[in-house]
């Protein structure tokens, strides 16, 4: 039996917010057991000091000295958890400048989190199961190559996505809108096999991941079942051909944005956001619906809009929705309204996660969104930088539990 | 005796000194026991749920963390209840502390603003100091009304 994966948590907060239960429930699940660094107490002013950031809270102090001592060795863990009570200002820096300590000195995964009293232990499930799959198959994850015929599919929240791949190259893609998550995964898997010209019989190895993973995983008889973090961080390297060395990888989901600090394809820092839907792939859609104009459509009409004439500054879908009625109904003009909805969801992706994760270019956007030019330039120019936007990134997904199923082939 | 609320809540030496001069001490050890004996709830370690942060909204708004929140759920009603409260600012860590800084301001200010008689010392850094810090605490609670000889 293997041992379980140790994550350290630092933290302020969680057992007075009454989701400490959450925390442990969510390791429990993915066979990983949640411990708190032992430090002595004589320990605590001195790394506090040394640290050099005077916080006033005692458990702040706590956590800063616990992190030291992953980062002295002192402790072992696999991975860290760094969670703090939401709108926490003070908890908020000790939260991200002891997340960049770590990153910078260690090689110890990290997950930041700021948690509410409704944090529930399937909000943090995703976040515990990448942490524990870095931890225990590292070598699964250092995979670069897709070797023999393997088939990946991705279960999303708006899409479901089936990619074959043969001898390190794709050879068949399926799309459909996710509906019943299985019949739209079968639908999906036909199309990927039938553009391959292969039968079910032909793949060596079936990779899933996506909200449907587990589901899916089971009536495919996936070999690999994984969560999207690090799958889609395999996926965006290989892609883009930066295997090594490090990356930024932006994904903004139907539901969710994932933001990925990725070192040798492997995630060092992330963060899953997802409080409001403001910031997603979900509102893009609405805009398109609004403006009578499919979706593939919106980025292109983007391109020819300015943005900043059109005033969209609510976080909120419903209230953000409603700026843009009112733009149209003061006569701005959708190519400009286009341009406004890209650029509000990439500011707050910009705001609320990229702050969290240390970007370091290339940065690679993945995603059926990354298909959004309007999205992918206001990013690109919120970050001052050149987006990387590589082929079959709408499939990313699908492409890296592909990719790494192929670990899974009899004689690998 | 009188019901007194110490501060910093989690000092077993401010709650044994209330006790050893025959008054009841009000912290963390009442508020937590008093969960921890529920039956039925099942949330470690403290045995706080999500329905405490919801409970701390008498005394904090929905914007204050739910940590303070949780916090005040506890520490809350103990203010209410009090008669009396010693507060010691400064406090070494093993003496006690509270972890949240923002749940420190918003308990002086409650105890504060609730008029009963407070004891405001500062943490002794000798044993001279100390011997006074003990002195005073026990001046204080023999003054208190219905304060128990001992």
């Amino acid at each position: 039996m293997s041992r379980k994966v140790r994550i350290a948590q630092l933290s302020c907060g969680p057992e007075y917010s009454g989701v400490q239960k959450e925390i442990y429930e969510a390791a429990e699940s993915v066979d990983a057991e949640v411990f708190f660094p032992d430090i002595a107490l004589a320990d605590v002013e001195r790394a506090v000091d040394t640290f050099g950031l005077d916080v006033r809270s005692a458990d702040l102090k706590l956590m800063i000295a616990r992190g030291k001592a992953l980062v002295d060795g002192t402790v072992d863990a696999d991975g860290v958890f760094i969670g703090t009570c939401f709108r926490c200002a003070e908890a908020a820096i000790v939260r991200n400048e002891l997340r960049r300590y770590i990153h910078e000195h260690s090689r110890l995964p990290v997950v930041s989190y700021s948690f509410t009293e409704r944090t529930t232990a399937g909000t943090l499930l995703t976040r515990m199961e990448a942490l524990t799959t870095i931890a225990h198959r590292r070598a699964l994850l250092a995979r670069e190559e897709q070797t023999g015929i393997t088939m990946g599919v991705d279960s999303g929240s708006i899409t479901t996505k089936a990619v074959v791949m043969k001898d390190n190259e794709i050879v068949g893609t399926g799309w459909h809108p996710t509906t019943e998550v299985i019949k739209s995964a079968e639908s999906a898997v036909a199309d990927a096999l039938e553009m391959a010209g292969l039968t079910r019989e032909d793949i060596q190895a079936i990779g899933t991941t996506g909200y449907g993973r587990f589901l899916i995983g089971k009536h495919l008889g996936a070999d690999l079942v994984q969560e999207e973090l690090t799958v889609n961080s395999k996926g965006a390297v290989y892609l883009a051909d930066h295997q090594r060395g490090s990356a930024t990888v932006i994904d903004i989901g139907g539901m969710d944005n994932k933001a990925i600090s990725v070192i040798d394809g492997i995630p060092g820092t992330f963060t899953m956001g997802g409080i409001c839907a403001g910031a997603s792939g979900r509102f893009l859609e609405m805009t398109a619906k609004r403006l009578g104009v499919d979706i593939t459509e919106l980025g292109p009409l983007a391109m020819k809009g300015m943005g900043v004439n059109v005033p969209m500054n609510s976080y909120c879908i419903v209230f953000g929705t409603q700026s843009l009625v009112n733009a149209l109904a003061a006569g701005s003009s959708r190519e400009d309204v286009a341009a406004a909805a890209c650029h509000s969801v990439a500011e707050q992706v910009f705001e609320q996660q990229l702050q969290e994760i240390d970007i370091k270019e290339p940065v690679i956007m993945v995603g059926g969104t990354s298909l959004i030019e309007g999205l992918v330039y206001a990013m690109g120019q919120l970050l001052q930088t050149e987006i990387v936007v590589p082929p079959h990134s709408q499939y990313i997904g699908a492409v890296g539990s592909a990719l790494l199923a192929s670990g899974f082939i009899k004689g690998e | 005796m009188a019901k007194v609320f110490i501060y910093p809540a989690t000092s077993l030496i401010l709650s044994d000194l209330v006790a050893r001069f025959g008054h009841k001490p009000l912290g963390a050890a009442l508020g937590i026991r008093e969960r921890i004996q529920t039956a039925g709830v099942d949330s470690p370690p403290l045995q706080i749920t999500p329905e405490e942060p919801k409970r701390g909204l008498k005394y904090a708004a929905v914007e204050v963390p739910s940590g303070v929140r949780g916090r005040m759920a506890i520490y809350g009603p103990l203010i209410e209840e009090a008669e009396a409260a010693i507060i010691v600012t400064d406090a070494d860590l093993a003496f006690g502390c509270m972890g949240c800084a923002r749940t420190d301001e918003l308990i002086l200010f409650s105890l504060r603003q609730s008029g009963i008689p407070i004891l405001e010392l500062k943490y002794p850094a000798n044993e001279e100091e100390g011997v006074q810090f003990v002195a005073a605490i026990k001046k204080f609670l023999d003054g208190l009304e219905n304060g128990g000889e001992t």
